[in-house]
């Protein structure tokens, strides 16, 4: 196989399509091609991102089998790098994924948890319509919040739309069009000054429609959005006086658009 | 009635990143390792039975990815890229190197039918950071032109040789070789993984 075919075969490498002699064969060619060997670590980082897609419920029973399996195997102790692109070394390829993919873990990570803070809602939602109605009611209420989340998260035409707000918070929203309800996730928000409280809307088309108003104590909120979607194209969050305005008297701290359905 | 959901308690740090948890595994810290099962279990096991079909096997697969992730964790490199990228290619070399050992080659039947099987990409699952990634890797691949999606959803989720690709759709070698990396190449620029 000439040079220029084995440059060729880094797609194929990246993907483990390689058998046998033929793998050899590049892996020998690797060892002397820099451009080959950043090129499949690119693209074995890419493909890798592949893998999460096709996500699997695990079985009852695996977790517990694998936490005492390990318990018994004894680890590798940490060695010298290993020459980038083997095999063996599923270190390496994954080397580009670098400054703009740190962030991006970092923000599904933290909006995990707002999932599980969404599902766990109840207690504390519970909490706090303690004093001015009935438990029962405000527990139904809360659970009722907690499920439309939660069912508007599994949605099938849910679309998730992410960003970064200033000051370093995360910001999700979720719009279900079926549903016409939208909602709104944040983690790390900075605590607004006080008596002011941050408030979303939705943005119709230029024109601000109010969507209600977000407690972010301890920095994360999980939220219905107030109102359907209807013709909205985007939503923001504003800074408001406490209660809440009829129109934004701030200018937005972050406006995001609607992913397209 | 403001639909306000406020959740209490300290702000506190935030969550470990799993690079951060996945350092502290190397560490030997049981705890941590059960918290990257927890992030990593889903999608190890996803990959696994994408490219080997067969439940019970797939599990076993999956935990010995997962076991090995325990013990070579030193080798991950917080430097060098994610941990979940790391995770990914472990487990699909292992998945891989099952398939080529136990599945007859010349299982031709199987092999055709590979093509009518729906892109395990479609598959769902209620984690909404795995929705997050599955869409954009969804948006991505309907960018790739259908000779490219093919190619990359048999080799990768089906784990089949580029060989097998080319015989499978007919392509000669060298085209089944490019298309391959064509792909890869769009889908890279797509995802935004950068070098």
């Amino acid at each position: 196989m000439s040079v220029a075919d084995l440059h060729t075969l880094t797609g194929a490498y990246a993907v483990d399509a390689l058998d046998g002699p033929e793998r050899e064969d590049f892996e020998r060619h690797l060892a002397v091609c820099a451009p080959c060997r950043d090129e499949v670590r690119e693209l074995t980082a890419t493909a890798a991102r592949l893998g999460p897609a096709a996500s699997a419920a695990p079985p009852p029973g695996m977790r517990e089998e694998v936490l005492r399996r390990v318990a018994t195997v004894r680890q590798e102790p940490p060695r010298a790098r290993p020459p980038a692109g083997f095999p063996g070394s599923p270190v390496s390829p994954a080397s580009t994924v670098g400054g703009a993919g740190r962030p991006r873990r970092r923000t599904r990570l933290v909006l995990a948890a707002c999932l599980a803070s969404a599902v766990a809602l109840g207690g504390v939602a519970a909490w706090q319509y303690d004093r001015a109605r009935d438990a029962r009611q405000s527990a139904e209420q809360a659970q009722r919040r907690a499920d439309e989340l939660t069912g508007l998260l599994a949605a099938p035409d849910a679309r998730i739309a992410a960003g970064e707000l200033p000051g370093g918070g995360s910001a999700t929203v979720v719009v279900s069009r079926s549903r016409d309800r939208a909602a709104f996730l944040a983690a790390r928000l900075p605590e607004p000054p006080a008596g002011k409280v941050y408030q979303l809307w939705f943005d119709d088309e230029g024109a601000m429609r109010p969507a209600g108003v977000v407690d972010a104590s301890g920095g994360r909120a999980a939220v219905m959005m107030d109102g359907p979607v209807a013709g909205a194209d985007g939503m923001g969050v504003t800074v408001e006086p406490e209660g809440g305005s009829a129109q934004p008297t701030s200018e937005p701290l972050a406006v995001m658009e609607f992913p397209a359905a | 009635m403001k639909e306000t959901v406020r959740i209490t308690g300290p702000a506190g740090e935030p969550d470990p990143t799993l690079d951060e948890l996945l350092v502290e595994v190397a560490r030997g810290d049981q705890d941590a390792f059960a918290s990257v099962y927890d992030a990593v279990c889903g999608p190890v096991l996803g990959l696994v039975r994408s490219v080997l079909r067969d439940p019970a096997q797939s599990e076993e697969v999956a935990q010995e990815v997962l076991v090995e992730v325990w013990r070579t964790a030193a080798r991950f490199r917080p430097d060098r890229g994610g941990a979940m990228a790391w995770v990914m290619t472990l487990a699909h070399r292992r998945a891989v190197d099952r398939v080529r050992s136990a599945q007859a080659a010349s299982d031709r039947e199987y092999r055709a039918a590979l093509l009518d099987h729906t892109p395990a990409f479609d598959s769902v699952t209620e984690q909404v950071e795995a929705r997050l990634e599955r869409e954009q890797v969804r948006r991505c691949m309907g960018g790739l032109t259908e000779v490219q999606r093919q190619s990359v959803t048999l080799a990768y989720y089906r784990g089949l040789t580029y060989r097998e690709v080319a015989e499978l759709l007919s392509l000669p070698l060298g085209t089944a070789k490019t298309r391959l990396r064509d792909g890869l190449i769009r889908l890279r620029d797509c995802l935004g993984v950068a070098s």
